[in-house]
C-alpha cells in the first residue's frame, strides 16, 4: 500500500435486487428490449442481404399476417406452442427441468400417425378421441421414465429426457421404414389424404378451430389446476423445497411422478394436434425445435398463461415473417433461427433489468 | 495513534434504505482481544464485513496501524492482515484442509503440496493445533473446521483475527479450549476481535467490549468495570427481565415414548441408536447436544419425517388407555390419526415454511387437506388464521399477501410458531426456537413455550444455549453421536456436568 | 481383425468432437456454469472455420495450406468464443437461468450453423460442393508415411490429423490444470462454493468467464475438426447431429474429469457408429441400433445417481448464479 493519498473518483455499477415492479415498467423493460432486438437483427439483415430494413419489416409483417391462411398458419403454430409452454408449467414450477417435450411431442405424433394409418376408417369423432387419449399416453410412457428415476433415484431429470428425444426421434425413423409411402422415399408423405381419416374436420369453416378448442380448454383447465387445486399447492410446495414438502406430509416421489406424467401428457397431445391437426404426416421434424422454444416461453413468461401465450404470439409472429423474407431474399430458411435467436437472447438479458435495478455510483474517496 | 491496529472514523453502510451501521467510530488496541457485542441485527457482522472486503463502506474511514485504507475486497484484507473467521465457516468440502488454507492464495502455477503441508505442520505446531493438512474437510467435525478457518488466516500472515459468533457451534469444553488459543495467540502479538451475543464469554475473554445496538456503537467499556446487567443494558437500550419462569409439572402423563428407536441414514450409518425416553404432558424436556448429535433426527422420528429403522415410537392420547405406535406412520396417517402433533423445525425457511409464498398460504402447508372439496384448496381459513397470529404475536409485515422471505428471523419464527401452536398440540417438538431472535423476540418465545406447558403439552425443546435450557427445562436429555448419554433433572444439573455429557467424557445411566 | 481395424479407426473418428466437446463442457462446469450451449457453440465453431477457409481459398490465387489452416483456427476459436460471451455475459453479468440461456444459445447456434452453411453450399453450387481442399489437406494426416505404414498400429495410432492428438493432449492438460494448479484449485472452489471463494479473494466472474470461455473454445474445436477432418472440408445441414448433446452427457460418464473422457469418448464413439459394423442388420433394426448411445447414456446416468463419494459429484454450484450484496 503506497502512501500517497489522492482523489479518485469512482464510478461503481451498483445493484439491489428490486422487491417488486410495476407489472407495466416490467412490460415497458420488454418492448424496449423488443425495439432493441429488432435494430440488431435489422443491421444482421442488411449485412446480408443489402436491403432497405423497412422494407425487410414489412415482408415480416407480411409473411406473418398478410393473408387470411398466414394469419391462420400463425395462430396455429401460436396455440401448438402456447399448449406445450402449458405442457411445460406444471414440471418447472416442482423445479423439475422437462427438457424432454421434443420427444413427448414425436411420442405424441407417433401415437397419433399410427392411429390413422391402421384405424383411418372408423367414425371420425371415435377416431379423434383415441387419438387424443393415446397420443397423450405415449408422452405420458415417454414422461415417466424420467420421473420415476428422478423420483426413487433422484436421476438428473435434464439430461435424462434430453436423450430421450433423440431415442423418440430414433423410434420415429425405425417406424417411418414402415410407414414410407410412396415406398423408397424415406417419408411417411400425407397420411389419409383421400378420406382425411382421423384428420382434424373444418369446424366454423376453418381447419384449426379444433386445434383452438383444445389448446383453450387445457391451458384453462391447468391454469385452474395449478392455483387453486390441492394437487396445484402440493407442487408449488414441492418446487420450493423437498424438506417443507416432507414436513407437510406430502408424498414428494408421488408428486413428481404425478405431475411428470401430466407435463408430458399435454406434451403427447401437442403430438397429436400438429400431425393430426396440422402437418398430417409425421418425421423426425415434426416437433422442430418448438420443444426447445416452449421451455423459453414458460420460463420468460414466468409460468403465466396469458404471459405465454403473449410470448408465444410474438415469436411466432416472427418466426413466420423470417420465414417469408428468407424465400423473399433467397436466403435459406435457418435465417429465422438467427433472427428469433437474437431476439430471445434480448428478452432473456431483460430480465435483468426487471429483476434488478442498476445505478451508477459516482463516489469520490481517498485512495491510499 | 501508535498502538491502535484498526480504527475506524464514522463508518456508515447502507442496504438501500436500511442502515446497517451508523456513523461508527471504533478501535482495536495491538495485542489486545476486543468484544463486539450486540444482538442480532446490530450491524455487528455488516461491520466486520467492511473490514474484511466483502462491503464497501458508503461513509467513514478506516485506518490499519494508524494508516486509512481503502478495503476493496478480501484481498485487500489479506494484504492489510486482517484475517476473518466466519461463523459459517468458508470452506470447500471436497478438498483438503491444506487446499482450503492456500485457496486463492498467489505463488508459482504448480501446486507443491508437500512444501505447503510442511509449512502448515510447522504453523500447526507453533500454536498448538491438532490439524492433519492433507484431511478433506467433509470429514472433520465442526471444531477441528474451525482450527482449518483460524490456521487459514494464519498462514496468510494475519496479525489481526476477527471472529464472528466463534462458540456458536462448540461445547464448553471444545469453548475452552478455544479460548486458550486466543489467549495463546494474544500473547504472541496478534490482536483479536469476537463478535459475540453471549454475555459471559465476553466477560471471561476479553479485555474491552464495545458494544453495538441498532447499527451505532453504543460505547466501549473494560471488561473489567462490566457486569452481565450492565452490558444487557447496553446491548438492549433498556433494563430487561431476563429470568424465565418456571413452574413445577403439574400432573405429568405419558405422552411420547421412544423404545430402542436405531435410525440410519442413507449410508447406513446409525444417526440415532437403541434411543428410550418418555416426555411427559406438562412438562419441557430440554435435548441437549452438539449440533448434528442426531436431535434433528430425534424430532423428525416422532413427527414421522424420519423413517425408524428399529425400535417403535409411542403415543399415549390425553384420556384415554388406547396406545398409537408413530413409527410405523407417516406424517399423513398421524394427521388421519387427529393426533395433534406440533413441530417448529430447525431450517424455517427450508422446512417449517416456504419463502416465496405469503403469509396465508403458509398457514396451509400442514392443514392444506384440510376443507369440504376433495380437490380444491380453502384459502379463507388459513387467510383468517394468519391475520389472528399477526395481530396476537404483534408480527411486523405490511401485510399477510407478503412473502415470509421478506420478514425478519423473528417474525418468521413468530409465524411459525404460532401456525404449531395454533394447532392445538398435545405434542410440541422445537428446535433452536431462538437461534437468531433479539432477546425481546426470545423471551416472548419462551413465554409461548411455558403457556403450552402450563395447558399441558408435552414440550420437547432442542436447544444450543445451555443457560437457557437450565432455566426453561425441568428435564434435559443429552445426546452424544446418536446415543442417550443421560437424562437429568434441570434444576440439580450444571453446565459444566452437561457439557461433559455433550462430549462423551462422561456417561450415565439413562 | 481388418474389419475390427476399421471399427476402432471409425470409433475414434467420432470419439474426437465428444472429447473436445467434453472437455470444454467439463471446464466450464467446473466454474459452476453448466453452459447447455455448447452443441450450438460446436456447430458455430464448425462452420465458422470452414467459411474462413473457404472464403481465402476462393479468393486467393493460390492458397497455401498453413494459412489456410491458421485462418480456419482462428476463426473457429474466434466464434466459439463469441459464443461462450454471449453465454457468459446472459448467465454471469444479467444473471439470466443457465438452462434457458443454454437452450437458446443451441437453436441459435444450430440456426447459424446451418445458415451459414447452406449460404456457403448455395455459393459453392449445392449442398456437398463446398471444398477448400488446400486447408482440409492441412488437417488430414500429417506424421511421416512411415510411421503410418506400421502394419495395425500405424493406422490405428498414427493416421489422423492433427486435431485427433491435440484433443487428446487438451484433454490431459486440462485435468492437470484441475488438478495441478493454483489457478485449477481457485476454479474448483468457484464451482463448489462461489461465497468462499469470493472471500478467499478469488475474482469469482473473471474465473467463470474465463473457464467458459476457453471451455467454448475447446468445445468449438470439436465442430472444426467434424467439418476439416472428418469431412475433409464440406458441410451437410444438421450433418453434425446431436454430438454435442452426447458430450455434455458424457461429462457425467468422466465424473468430471477429462482424462476419464478420453476412454468415455472412445465408448461413445463405438456406440456411435456400430450400427454400420454387425452383419445381418436390416434398415429398420439398425435405426434401432442408432439409439444405443442415448440409452447407453440414460442407463449410466441412472447408475451414477447413486454416487456416495462427495469428490464426484458435480459442482455443488453447478448452474446458480452469484451475486456478493444479495440481501
Amino acid at each position: 500500500m503506497s502512501t500517497n493519498t489522492k482523489k479518485i473518483s469512482h464510478k461503481t455499477l451498483h445493484l439491489t435486487k428490486r422487491d417488486s415492479i410495476a407489472t407495466w415498467k416490467a412490460w415497458v423493460i420488454r418492448l424496449i428490449a423488443v425495439l432493441l432486438a429488432l435494430i440488431i437483427c435489422a443491421f444482421v439483415i442488411v449485412g446480408i442481404t443489402g436491403e432497405n430494413p423497412l422494407n425487410v419489416y414489412s415482408g415480416i409483417i407480411d409473411g406473418a399476417v398478410g393473408s387470411k391462411r398466414r394469419i391462420w398458419v400463425t395462430v396455429r403454430e401460436t396455440v401448438v406452442l402456447l399448449l406445450i409452454g402449458v405442457g411445460l408449467m406444471p414440471a418447472f414450477k416442482m423445479r423439475f427441468w422437462n427438457l424432454g417435450a421434443e420427444g413427448q411431442i414425436l411420442m405424441g405424433g407417433a401415437a397419433a400417425a399410427a392411429l390413422m394409418i391402421y384405424a383411418g376408417n372408423l367414425p371420425p369423432v371415435l377416431l379423434i378421441i383415441l387419438i387424443l387419449i393415446a397420443s397423450a399416453c405415449a408422452g405420458i410412457i415417454w414422461g415417466f421414465l424420467p420421473a420415476f428415476f428422478k423420483a426413487h433415484f433422484n436421476t438428473n431429470e435434464s439430461l435424462f429426457t434430453l436423450m430421450l428425444n433423440y431415442v423418440a426421434m430414433q423410434i420415429i425413423t425405425f417406424l417411418i421404414v414402415f410407414w414410407e409411402n410412396p415406398s423408397g422415399s424415406n417419408s411417411v408423405g400425407i397420411i389419409n389424404s383421400a378420406n382425411k381419416g382421423g384428420w382434424f374436420p373444418k369446424i366454423f369453416g376453418s381447419d384449426y378451430t379444433l386445434n383452438i378448442i383444445i389448446v383453450v380448454v387445457v391451458t384453462v383447465v391447468m391454469t385452474v389446476y395449478m392455483k387453486y387445486t390441492k394437487h396445484g399447492y402440493e407442487i408449488a410446495v414441492v418446487g420450493e423445497s423437498h424438506n417443507t414438502a416432507n414436513y407437510a406430509g406430502i408424498n414428494v416421489k408421488k408428486v413428481v411422478v404425478r405431475t411428470m406424467l401430466i407435463s408430458a401428457g399435454i406434451c403427447g397431445i401437442a403430438g397429436a394436434v400438429i400431425v393430426s391437426g396440422a402437418s398430417h404426416t409425421i418425421s423426425t421434424s415434426t416437433a422442430g425445435g418448438r420443444g426447445f422454444t416452449a421451455i423459453i416461453v414458460a420460463w420468460m413468461a414466468n409460468l403465466n398463461p396469458l404471459g405465454m401465450l403473449l410470448v408465444s404470439a410474438f415469436l411466432v409472429f416472427m418466426q413466420q415473417g423470417a420465414i417469408q423474407i428468407a424465400s423473399q431474399y433467397g436466403l435459406n430458411e435457418n435465417a429465422s433461427d438467427i433472427i428469433t435467436g437474437i431476439i430471445i437472447f434480448f428478452l432473456i438479458g431483460c430480465e435483468f433489468f426487471i429483476k434488478y435495478k442498476v445505478r451508477v455510483k459516482k463516489s469520490e474517496e481517498d485512495a491510499a | 495513534m501508535e498502538n491502535y491496529a484498526i480504527e475506524l472514523k464514522g463508518v456508515t453502510k447502507r442496504f438501500g434504505s436500511v442502515v446497517a451501521n451508523n456513523q461508527v467510530d471504533l478501535a482495536l488496541k495491538k495485542g489486545e482481544i476486543l468484544s463486539i457485542l450486540g444482538e442480532n441485527g446490530s450491524g455487528k457482522t455488516t461491520l466486520m464485513n467492511m473490514l474484511s472486503g466483502i462491503y464497501y463502506p458508503d461513509e467513514g474511514q478506516i485506518l490499519i496501524n494508524g494508516k486509512e485504507v481503502s478495503i476493496n475486497c478480501p484481498k485487500d484484507a489479506f494484504d492489510l492482515g486482517i484475517g476473518m473467521i466466519h461463523q459459517h465457516f468458508k470452506l470447500v468440502d471436497i478438498l483438503t484442509a491444506a487446499q482450503n488454507i492456500i485457496l486463492g492464495l498467489d505463488g508459482g502455477m504448480k501446486l507443491d503440496m508437500k512444501k505447503i503441508n510442511q509449512e502448515i505442520d510447522a504453523l500447526v505446531s507453533k500454536y498448538g493445533f491438532d490439524l492433519t493438512p492433507a484431511e478433506k474437510i467433509y470429514n472433520m467435525s465442526v471444531s477441528q473446521k474451525q482450527i482449518v478457518e483460524i490456521v487459514k488466516v494464519l498462514y496468510r500472515g494475519a496479525d489481526i483475527l476477527i471472529f464472528d459468533e466463534p462458540t456458536a457451534v462448540l461445547t464448553p469444553q471444545e469453548t475452552e479450549r478455544l479460548f486458550t488459543v486466543l489467549k495463546k495467540m494474544k500473547l504472541l502479538g496478534k490482536s483479536i476481535i469476537i463478535i459475540t451475543h453471549k454475555l459471559n464469554e465476553v466477560l471471561e475473554i476479553s479485555d474491552r467490549v464495545a458494544v453495538l445496538r441498532k447499527g451505532k456503537c453504543e460505547g466501549v467499556v473494560e471488561t473489567k468495570d462490566a457486569t452481565v446487567e450492565s452490558l444487557t443494558e447496553l446491548m438492549v437500550g433498556e433494563k430487561v427481565e431476563l429470568n424465565i419462569q418456571r413452574s413445577d409439572p403439574k400432573k405429568p402423563e405419558k405422552r411420547i415414548e421412544m423404545r430402542g428407536v436405531t435410525v440410519r441414514n442413507s449410508e447406513g450409518l446409525s444417526i440415532l441408536k437403541d434411543i428410550s425416553f418418555v416426555a411427559k404432558s406438562g412438562e419441557i424436556l430440554g435435548i441437549a447436544g452438539i449440533s448434528g448429535n442426531g436431535q434433528k433426527e430425534l424430532l423428525e422420528a416422532i413427527a414421522g419425517i424420519q423413517k425408524v429403522d428399529s425400535g417403535e415410537i409411542l403415543y399415549y392420547p390425553p384420556n384415554s388407555t388406547t396406545v398409537e405406535k408413530l413409527s410405523e406412520k407417516t406424517v399423513r396417517e398421524i394427521q388421519n390419526l387427529k393426533i395433534s402433533l406440533s413441530f417448529v423445525p430447525e431450517d424455517r425457511l427450508g422446512m417449517g415454511l416456504v419463502g416465496s409464498m405469503d403469509l396465508a398460504d403458509n398457514m396451509m402447508i400442514r392443514s392444506y387437506r384440510s376443507g369440504d372439496s376433495r380437490f380444491f384448496t380453502d384459502r379463507k381459513t388459513p387467510r383468517k388464521l394468519a391475520k389472528k397470529i399477526v395481530d396476537k404475536l404483534e408480527v411486523a409485515t405490511p401485510d399477510i399477501n407478503t412473502p415470509v422471505r421478506k420478514l425478519s428471523g423473528g417474525n418468521v419464527q413468530k409465524i411459525l410458531v404460532g401456525r404449531e401452536i395454533a394447532l392445538n398440540p398435545d405434542v410440541l417438538m422445537v428446535a433452536y426456537p431462538v437461534r437468531g431472535l433479539d432477546i425481546t423476540s426470545s423471551y416472548t418465545i419462551y413465554n409461548l413455550l411455558n403457556e403450552q406447558k402450563e395447558k399441558g403439552v408435552a414440550v420437547m425443546c432442542v436447544g444450543e444455549d445451555l443457560d437457557v435450557l437450565l432455566q426453561l427445562c425441568d428435564r434435559i436429555l443429552v445426546l452424544c453421536e446418536g446415543k442417550i448419554s443421560c437424562i437429568v433433572n434441570a434444576k440439580l444439573t450444571s453446565k459444566e456436568e452437561i457439557g461433559m455429557y455433550m462430549t462423551g467424557a462422561r456417561k450415565a445411566g439413562v | 481383425m481388418t474389419l475390427l481395424l476399421t471399427f476402432l479407426v471409425a470409433a475414434i473418428g467420432q470419439a474426437v468432437p465428444l472429447l473436445f466437446g467434453a472437455t470444454g463442457e467439463i471446464l466450464t462446469e467446473k466454474s459452476g456454469n453448466l453452459n447447455l450451449g455448447i452443441p450450438g457453440i460446436m456447430y458455430m465453431g464448425g462452420i465458422s472455420g470452414l467459411m474462413g477457409a473457404f472464403l481465402y481459398e476462393n479468393n486467393v490465387q493460390d492458397p497455401s495450406t498453413f494459412v489456410g489452416v491458421m485462418i480456419a483456427l482462428v476463426a473457429s476459436l474466434l466464434a466459439s468464443c463469441l459464443g461462450g460471451l454471449l453465454y457468459s455475459f446472459l448467465t454471469v453479468t444479467l444473471r439470466s437461468n443457465q438452462n434457458v440461456v443454454g437452450l437458446a444459445l443451441t437453436t441459435f447456434g444450430v440456426g447459424f450453423g446451418n445458415f451459414f452453411g447452406g449460404s456457403l453450399s448455395k455459393l459453392a453450387g449445392g449442398v456437398g460442393q463446398i471444398s477448400v481442399a488446400h486447408t482440409a489437406e492441412g488437417f488430414g494426416a500429417f506424421l511421416p508415411s512411415f510411421l503410418r505404414n506400421i502394419p495395425v498400429i500405424g493406422k490405428v495410432l498414427f493416421s489422423y490429423g492433427f486435431l485427433t492428438y491435440l484433443s487428446i493432449v487438451i484433454a490431459v492438460i486440462i485435468t492437470w490444470f484441475l488438478t495441478k494448479t493454483r489457478k485449477g484449485l481457485n476454479l474448483i472452489a468457484v464451482g463448489e462454493d462461489p461465497a468462499v471463494a469470493d472471500a478467499a479473494g478469488i475474482d469469482v466472474v473473471k474465473n467463470k468467464y474465463y473457464s467458459t470461455l476457453v471451455g467454448a473454445m475447446i468445445a468449438g474445436l470439436g465442430g472444426l475438426y467434424f467439418v476439416m477432418e472428418y469431412l475433409h472440408g464440406t458441410w451437410s445441414n444438421n450433418g453434425f447431429g446431436d454430438r454435442g448433446w452426447l458430450a455434455i452427457a458424457l461429462v457425467i460418464l468422466a465424473l468430471w474429469n477429462p482424462t476419464n473422457a478420453i476412454w468415455g469418448s472412445l465408448v461413445f464413439g463405438a456406440l456411435y457408429v456400430l450400427y454400420i459394423y454387425i452383419p445381418g442388420l436390416t434398415r429398420a433394426s439398425s435405426e434401432l441400433v442408432k439409439m444405443l448411445p442415448y440409452v447407453v447414456t440414460i442407463v449410466v446416468l441412472v447408475l451414477t445417481s447413486k454416487r456416495n463419494k462427495p469428490e464426484n459429484q458435480p459442482p455443488s454450484a453447478l448452474g446458480r448464479a452469484y451475486f456478493r450484496e444479495e440481501r
